[in-house]
This record gives structure tokens, sequence and C-alpha cells, in this order.
């Protein structure tokens, strides 16, 4: 018990410019860097923060993807995580992986490893999905804490000030719990060299779906992708019947 | 987790490719924002220095034992490159505290010296500096005047150091002076000295081209007394752990200058994308091209230069030939590099709007500090015609 697992995914970095596949099948991800997603640091960070309080005694990095995964979940533990676990996608199977196939891997690993509390980034930045936690508390049947930008545990609950349109949303729930983590939660720490040292003994366990009785037969198939429209020139007018009339002629209103 | 063969460079080990992104992420987030008010203020990057040393940055090849990162000099050459991008002022100061002032404590000193003089300063709450240069002998280093004399249980310290990088900021100073001016540089020996310290005042900050974050002045030593303890390795070894320390320390300023040199060549690229001048992006232009090519080169070279110096330190072989070549070669590449920066930049380089011009003054004292450029190529040519000694 007391547990924590971190959900950390692979993507491209924030950075780069991403381009479409000359067939439209996707975009290019050879040669490109890649790095882990924002939101999941911040969640890596969270977990981190929860230990170093002494609230729980391990925090378990997990990813799901090709070999590459693993860097991801070394960075995780030079943040300082204490173990990882790779389950390993590959090929075809990597390309349709999507939050419903990965929440019932965590669900999965939730349960075999005695989990108290799941965090993962609130959504990842090449999908934009933000299921994954959801999806993963559903099949659990536990309760979620979803845009948290503040955790507190108080006994065996769990208190979540949640970012939502209105404004924050402050909540109280059971344990075991699932978390995701929003922008404002913390700001994740740099991997001190330290810790990259120490990172190199830490181990990481390599599974296969199957090994945890998941089918990650993928319900969607993704027909096409295309860059977003180039942006048209705007036109100014001078005063607001000229701006009505506009609107009008385009069908806008 | 050393590299054990040049063709490991291809792709650098796990370790150093996080080391090196953990860097470069700080060196992005924390320095290139504030490089510029860093270097027209003359601001010491106090609070960065300390965000440094909390990740080890300011002791990479010390031992964890002593508050180090415990990490080989090629993660150390990595790390100082990386800094040095994001501002070169601060790469200096982590060049000089780790190569400079811990290096030669490390490597001659007694267990006792290394924790009182190692472990405080791997926090980053404190600097040190290195003492060797005079008003009267730079690339002369055996021409030492500062004098030490024993008196009891103390040496007393008498003459004027120049130059010294980190001077104004630091809590100690290793010192050459001569016990023997009869015996020239075999009669120098190396002192570690606190400061503040009675008998020991700073000259005026020096008003330089570049690295101005870093403060340079000189050290006078005028009836300084330190204990008999605080002599560093063996008495007339003082010449000998000078130019071993400066060795490695020529991995550390060519690392500062890559950083410099691919700093420039970022800002440069980056530019040839966005200026358009006769209708289309300069770098559509060849003779741009041509330039950002030439930049490339040059860095890169320099870089493997680099690289193979610190492996060879790492595996324990003899690295003084690779180690000047590489600061020749990183130097000669930020300089450049920095001065074709500008070219590219036009107008906009000249002006403090852009980092091009920093980049410039900033490169410039690569090819001077820790042994000038022509020093260099002595180094190299002496170790060349050693190797083809009839």
């Amino acid at each position: 018990m007391s547990r924590v697992l971190v959900g950390v995914k692979r993507v491209i970095d924030y950075a780069v410019k991403v381009r479409v596949k000359p067939d439209h099948s996707g975009v290019v991800t050879d040669g490109v860097k890649h790095s882990m997603n924002p939101f999941c640091e911040i969640a890596v960070e969270e977990a981190v923060k929860l230990k170093e309080k002494k609230l729980f005694k391990e925090v378990v990095a997990v990813s799901c993807g090709p070999a590459q995964a693993t860097e991801t979940i070394r960075t995780a533990l030079a943040m300082g995580c204490d173990r990882g676990i790779h389950v390993e996608v590959t090929g075809k199977d990597y390309e349709s992986l999507g939050p419903l196939q990965v929440s019932k891997i965590f669900a999965a690993l939730a349960k075999k490893e005695e989990a108290s509390l799941v965090i993962l980034g609130k959504q990842a930045i090449d999908d934009d999905c933000n299921q994954t936690g959801q999806m993963t508390a559903a099949l659990l049947d536990w309760p979620q804490g979803t845009f948290a930008s503040e955790v507190e545990i108080e006994g065996d609950k769990v208190k979540v000030v949640r970012e939502i349109d209105g404004g924050l949303e402050t909540i109280k729930i059971n344990m075991p719990a699932v978390v995701t983590a929003d922008l404002r939660l913390n700001t994740p720490r740099y991997a001190t060299l330290p810790n990259i040292m120490k990172a190199k003994k830490k181990k990481i366990a390599n599974m296969k779906p199957a090994d945890l009785g998941v089918d990650i037969v993928s319900r969607l198939e993704v027909l096409r992708v295309d860059e977003p429209p180039t942006r048209l020139a705007g036109v100014k007018v001078e005063t607001v019947d000229d701006l009505v009339a506009k609107l009008k002629e385009s069908g806008t209103i | 987790c050393g590299c054990k063969s040049f063709s490991s460079l291809a792709e650098l080990p796990e370790m150093h490719q996080m080391m090196r992104q953990t860097c470069r992420d700080y060196a992005d987030r924390e320095l290139a924002p504030i490089a510029g008010k860093l270097d027209k203020e003359h601001l010491f990057p106090a609070q960065q220095v300390h965000e440094l040393g909390s990740m080890g940055v300011m002791a990479v090849e010390v031992p964890e034992e002593l508050g180090g990162a415990g990490m080989d000099y090629l993660a150390y050459a990595l790390a100082v490159e990386e800094i040095s991008r994001g501002c070169g002022s601060t790469g200096c100061v982590v060049s000089v505290n780790n190569s400079l002032y811990i290096g030669p404590i490390l490597k001659f000193g007694t267990q006792e010296q290394k924790e009182q003089w190692i472990t405080p300063f791997t926090t980053g709450e404190k600097v040190g500096c290195f003492a060797l240069s005079e008003p009267g002998n730079g690339s002369d280093a055996g021409a030492a005047s500062t004098s030490a004399r024993q008196e009891g249980d103390e040496w007393v310290l008498n003459g004027t150091k120049a130059w010294i990088t980190n001077s104004w900021d630091a809590s100690a100073v290793v010192v050459f002076a001569s016990t023997d001016k009869s015996l020239k540089h075999k009669g120098i020996s190396a002192f570690l000295v606190p400061m503040p310290h009675p008998g020991l005042s700073l000259g005026k900050k020096e008003d330089k081209l570049g690295i101005r974050a870093t403060s340079t002045a000189n050290i006078i030593l005028d009836d300084c007394r330190i204990p008999l303890g605080n002599m560093l390795g063996s008495p007339g070894a003082g010449f000998k752990i000078a130019m071993q320390t400066l060795d490695s320390g020529r991995i550390g300023i060519a690392s500062q200058a890559l950083g410099i040199a691919q700093a420039a060549l970022d800002c440069a690229a980056d530019y040839a994308h966005k200026r358009t001048a006769f209708g289309a992006p300069i770098g559509k232009l060849q003779a741009v091209q041509f330039k950002l090519a030439d930049m490339a080169v040059a860095v890169e070279s320099a870089r493997l230069l680099t690289w193979k110096a610190a492996m060879l330190k790492d595996a324990k072989k003899p690295f003084t030939k690779e180690a000047a070549m590489a600061k020749l070669a990183a130097s000669e590449a930020a300089t450049f590099c920095s001065h074709q920066s500008i070219q590219v930049l036009g107008g906009m380089g000249y002006v403090t709007d852009m980092p091009a011009e920093r980049h410039y003054r900033d490169a410039r004292i690569t090819e001077i500090y820790e042994g000038t450029s022509e020093i260099q190529r002595l180094v190299i040519a002496g170790q060349l015609l050693k190797e083809n000694a009839p």
C-alpha cells in the first residue's frame, strides 16, 4: 500500500514545428525531438513531493510505448520516482494506441501494484484527448479529481482544488483515487546530476499489455490528418454598422 | 558511464544525454532570458549559481561523498557548454569553480583539505577562484614573483595577482607563490587562502569587453598569513599543479567557447528564416548559407575535439595535446561564429536588442584566458614534435 502510480507519456517536444506526413496518415515522428509530456512532468513532480512529505512510500512511473518510452521513464526516475514500468507497445499497435487502451493498462496496473493514488497529466499535448484519467477512474470505479491545481492528502481522503470554467472547485474524494494534473499544480524540478546518476540504478520492469490481460485493439481508425487551414488576412471596418453588415454578408449572423 | 571508444561519440550514453538535457532546459528557461540583463548591469548570477549548485553542476566531477555529482569529465564538458549557451558569464563561473578551483584540490589535496575546501563549494553557496597570473606575467607563468615565506607555523604571502575571475564573489582562492625564486618555476608552491582574509585585498573590478557578469580583479597579498597546512600539494610542485590544472581547465573553456559559438549560430540560423530580403528569407541566399555551413563545421569539429579530450582524461590517458587543440579550435570557432552571426544579422547584430553582439564580446576572452591561442599552439607543437622525435 501507500504507493503512487504516475503515468508519463513520450510526446513530440512542445517546441518542435510538427509536420504532416505526405500521405496524410499522421505526423512526422522520425528524427523529431521527443520529450516527456509537460503535464506528465507536473504529475511526476506532485507525486515526488507527496513522497518527500512522507505521505507515500513509493512512486512508480509507468509509460506505454516502444523502446524509447524507457527514456521518458528514466527522466521520471531522475526526478525522484523509485522505479518504472515499461508496457511495451510497438508498430501499428502503438500508432493506434489511445486513451481507452492506456486506461485499461493503467487500471490493471493500479490494481496489480495496489496503488492508493494514480496521478496523470490532464492531457497529452499531441492528441489533447483529456480522457485517460477519467477513463481510468471509471474502469476502476474510483473517484477522480481532474484539472487539479492543488492536491492535499487528508487522512484517507484527497482534497483537490480543480480549475474549471467558472473558477475553482474544491472537492474531497476517498482514496484510492485518480487525479489529473493541471498547469498550475506545481513547477516541475530540474533533474539534478546526482539524481540522474541514481536513476541509472533504479529498476524498470518490462511487460506487454497481454501480460496484464489487456486487449489493445483500437476501436478507432484515423482516416486523415491535415494541417490547420492557413490563417487568412482579416478585414478592418470603420463602424459598428459596417461590422454588422459584413457579418450578415458572410452569413455568420 | 564513460565512453570507451570514439565510435560511441556518435551517440552519447543515456546518462550524458539526460544531464545534457537538464542543463539545456535550465539554460533555456533560467539563463537565456536574463543573460542580457546580467551583462548590461555586470550582475553576478548568485541565485542561478545557487540553483546550479543544488543541481550538482558546480561540482560535476567531485565524488558524491564530498558533495559532488560524481560524474565524469565528459559530463562536465557537456554541462559547461549548455550553461554557456544560455549565458557565457555563468558558464565561466561554472568552469572556474569546477576546473580551476576544485580541480587542483581534488587532485592534489589531502582528505582533510578536500573536506574543508571542496565540500562547501559544491552547493553553489560558495565559489572559488584561481590566482596564477600577475601584472608582470601571464603566459610566462614560471616567472611568478608572489612570494611565500615560512614564519613559525604560518606561511606569509606577499605579492599581487592579476586578472582573477570570480575574485569579488569568491570565498577561497588557490594562489601560486614562490618560496625560493632562485629555483625559478621549481620554487613555486600552491596555497589555499580563504576569502575574505586579513592581508588579502581586492583591486578594482575590471571593466571588461565581455563576460561582464563575472568579476575580474587583482588580488593583493600584503603579509597575508595562513596556516602551514594550507599548502596544496608538496613544496615546489606549484608549477606542475598549475600546468596540470590548466590542461583540464582548457576543456572547460573549450566547452564555454562551444556554448557561445552554438548560441551565435542558433541566433543566425533563426534570423535567416525570418528576415526577408529581395523577396525571400535570407536563408535562401547562398552567401548566408555558406556562412552558416562554415559556422556549423567550425562548432561541430571543435566539439568533437573537446569530447575526445574529455574522454581521454576520463580514461586516464594523456590528453594535453588534445585539450590544447580543443581549446584552440573552440575559442577560434567562438570568435568566428559570433563574428559571422553579426554579419548575418546585419544592423540588428550590432544592437543590444539581439544577443549576437553579446556573444561577440563574450567569445573574445576564450582566445586569451587559460592559455592564449599562441600558447596552445606551442603546447600542440611541443607534443607533436615529441611524438615525431627521431
